[in-house]
């Protein structure tokens, strides 16, 4: 403990010290390196820390590839499965994410040299039998991250029931609680994820032997000269050695690779940062402190929220109106389309549905920027309630208004639009009110499609602090304010639309609308 | 009188719902300023009738001309559709209609429901629209009520509201579908009244109802259907005292 203590003061000096690193100096009309990598859920490759900065060995290799390549790092965010494609499409140079170079991929672009060296580093519950072969897993559930070559390492040893993550410290919360009995990943994720975790240990050889290089468009080869050449001046100089050591991952395999000695060069400063940002338990001044930090975060993600949300009502509100229409009045055709897509819709979950329209819709030519595919996941989907609702309160206007309306010289359209729909419409405003508070809710689902929203900050912000709980609580406490004024509306139209609803103050049942549908007297 | 068009004439009416002929083959000529009640026993088809001049049912075979415009129906099949719904469109303004419900909007007051057509359908001004509103709710004894939404306004008042709000456009008919049946029966005779004075001024009216006194009192002659035909067209008196066919006497017979 007093070790720990030591080391921390020691990262408190060494973060000073490593301010210049960053900072560097450059003709203002350098040229820029652009480049790109996946930063949430991300550490220690390139995320984003406690603070809300974008840290990790990644993003300090790039920077000093690009110091020694004379050009300005330009940083352009993106999500995991869009990275390899942004390339091609010219949106960035090239991609620093872990990316393992892999024969399979050498057609599709092109890598540098390995600017790091590692494997696969199984964790078990601390008190579990040795492994010293994957197949000795069998029959045993084991998790990981999707997309990984320890995914493919576990789906090639027969019997192993292999368990897929979104977040890699779920995956170790998993083996914790008993849920699993072990994860494989890169040894970088169980460095910094579970090695903190005292309840975990780490057991086994390292399994395969995974490489990453920094990608390139294929063909590019000016600048992948230009990558390999200031990559081994990084190599060569030591600099690599001395980020990888205050990582905490420099590690025997990196040193024999590179034919450096074993030995660290500089204290693991970054890494215990980290972990002491992850594991320490901050008092709650310190806690308080963290959260005000993430203000500006929190506000642009309200704020995302919300406009996703309002679009996406509005979206849905368009749609929903002109199905509801098309199935109370329209042609059989319209009928049948709006009531095969209310149906579709209700019947399939909306993640999916979102999926599909942002990662589906490329194969067959159709791109959709993150917000667009939120708002048309998320409007497409409330369109069909939206429908129902509508449809509901146009099915409830009594059969009679429109005959008022017919017999007074109006023609149907005219019915509709000044008698059918205005009643209609104030018959559905609490319910469609009541909608746009779920939806609200649902819209952190477009998370999923890369967009930074409440649960989007949410993710970057825990990951980067480990704390689930508090943050958690945080975010829920925005949905619920962001919420509220249109609970209080709803409240309020349903109150005053009320007392326009009222029926005469006749006897009962003289009024009652279904005898004015009876055909024959 | 007698050799002038008859403001409405009907020939051989058939309408049928599914497989059940509701008329079956009716014919009536009215002339201008008759008022004429259509009485009969519950499904004989005195609705779907005059629910027929109106268009709010479409005819299945039969002629209807009504102030002018003829609709005409042989053959449902070969008909151009379009032609008959715009010739029912112009029908429509031509004749009025009160139901036994009312029909008011609810979400407008009573001038706003009198307001309506004439703004959407003759695309008169907005203040053309409310003198003429006022002028007639004036007439039914509503000038006071012109702010009220229906939901304020007892049975008999929002009938006579909806009687207003008929004659903004100014017909040249008025059909009744059982104007008082939904009102309690302290009220019935405020209607009535407004329904009097119409017919004093030369309106021409049509009634389907079960005043019989009402009918006795103010029409000119009475229609009885019975089973989708029309049994007997009497006058007023007539009918009560020495009906013609035996189907009317035994109708009649409950209410004497």
């Amino acid at each position: 403990m007093t070790d720990m203590k030591r080391l921390l003061s020691l990262f408190v000096l060494c973060a000073f010290l490593t301010g210049p690193l960053v900072a560097q100096d450059l003709p203002a009309d350098a040229p820029v390196l652009r480049w790109a990598a996946a930063p949430d859920s991300n550490a220690p490759y390139s995320f984003y820390d406690a603070s809300n900065k974008l840290t990790g060995f990644e993003y300090e290799i790039i920077l000093a590839v690009a110091r020694k390549m004379g050009r300005k790092p330009e940083f352009i965010q993106n999500d995991w499965d869009g990275l390899i494609p942004g390339l091609g499409r010219g949106m960035y140079d090239c991609v620093i994410c872990g990316i393992e170079i892999n024969p399979d991929k050498a057609g599709e672009v092109d890598f540098s040299m390995p600017y790091f060296i590692t494997f696969e580093q199984l964790v078990l519950r601390k008190g579990s039998p040795d492994v010293t072969k994957l197949s000795e897993l069998s029959g045993k559930a084991i998790g990981t991250l999707d997309q990984t070559a320890a995914l493919k390492m576990l789906q090639s040893t027969p019997g192993v029931d292999a368990r897929t993550y979104q977040q890699e410290m779920n995956a170790y919360r998993d083996v914790e609680s008993g849920r699993i009995y072990g994860v494989l990943l890169d040894y970088p994720i169980a460095m910094f994820y579970a090695s903190p975790m005292k309840d975990l240990a780490f057991v086994g050889p390292p399994f395969g032997m995974i490489s990453y290089g920094i990608v390139v468009k294929k063909g590019n080869t000016a600048l992948l000269d230009e990558i390999n050449k200031a990559l081994k001046e990084v190599i060569d100089s030591g600099e690599l050695r001395d980020i990888l050591s205050r990582w905490n991952l420099w590690t025997p395999t990196m040193a024999k690779a590179l034919n450096q000695p074993v030995d660290p060069s500089l204290p693991p400063t970054q890494y215990l940062a980290f972990i002491g940002a992850a594991t320490q338990s901050p008092t709650l001044l310190q806690r308080l402190e963290r959260y005000a930090t993430y203000t500006p975060l929190l506000i642009d993600a309200a704020i995302l929220t919300l406009k996703v949300s309002i679009l996406g009502m509005a979206l849905a509100i368009v749609v929903g109106f002109t199905f509801a229409v098309f199935r109370v009045y329209g042609p059989w055709p319209l009928r049948m389309l709006a009531t095969l897509y209310i149906e579709i819709i209700r019947g399939t979950p909306l993640l999916i549905q979102l999926l599909i329209i942002y990662y589906g819709l490329p194969n067959i030519g159709i791109k959709l920027d993150p917000f667009i595919a939120g708002v048309l996941g998320l409007g497409l989907n409330y369109a069909a309630y939206e429908a129902e609702n509508y449809r509901g309160g146009l099915m409830a206007i009594p059969k009679g208004q429109m005959e008022g309306a017919r017999a007074l010289g109006l023609t149907h359209t005219q019915g509709l639009r000044h008698v059918v729909i205005p009643q209609a419409f104030r018959m559905v405003l609490p319910p469609v009110t009541n909608d746009f508070i779920s939806l609200l809710k649902d819209s952190s689902l477009v998370s999923m499609v890369t967009l930074v929203d409440l649960t989007g900050a949410y993710n970057r912000m825990a990951t980067g602090t480990f704390d689930y709980f508090g943050t958690g609580l945080l975010v829920a406490a925005i949905y619920l304010l962001i919420g509220l004024p249109f609970v209080r509306l709803a409240r309020y139209t349903e109150r005053t639309l009320a007392v326009d609803q009222r029926r005469p103050t006749q006897k009962p049942g003289a009024f009652h609308f279904p005898a004015i549908g009876k055909k024959a007297s | 009188m007698a050799d002038e068009t008859p403001i409405l004439s009907i020939r051989d009416l058939h309408k049928s719902y599914d497989e059940t002929e509701i008329l079956k083959g009716v014919s009536l000529t009215v002339e201008e300023g008759d008022l004429v009640s259509i009485i009969g026993p519950s499904g004989c088809g005195k609705s779907t009738f005059l629910r027929c001049m109106n268009c709010l049912e479409v005819l299945d075979s039969g002629t209807i001309a009504i102030a002018g415009v003829t609709l005409e129906k042989k053959d449902a099949a070969t008909d151009p559709d379009r032609d008959f719904s715009r010739k029912a469109h112009e029908l429509r303004q031509r004749v009025g209609m009160v139901f036994q419900n009312f029909n008011l909007f609810p979400h407008r007051t009573i001038l706003q429901n009198a307001m309506l057509a004439p703004m959407v359908v003759l695309g008169v001004s907005k203040t053309e629209a409310e003198a003429t509103g006022m002028r007639f709710l004036e007439k039914v004894g509503l000038a006071a009520f012109r702010d009220r939404y229906p939901s304020q306004m007892s049975g008999g008042q929002q009938q006579r509201a909806a009687i207003a709000r008929a004659l903004c456009m100014n017909p040249k008919v008025m059909l009744y579908d059982e104007p008082t049946s939904a009102l309690d029966p302290q009220l019935v005779d405020e209607v009535l009244q407004v329904m009097r004075d119409l017919d004093n001024e030369g309106m021409t009216q049509i009634i389907v109802t079960h005043e019989m006194r009402f009918a006795r009192d103010a029409s000119d002659y009475i229609v009885f259907m019975e089973g989708g035909y029309i049994v007997e067209v009497s006058d007023e008196d007539e009918i009560f005292t020495e009906p013609k066919d035996e189907r009317t006497r035994r109708f009649l017979a409950r209410f004497l």
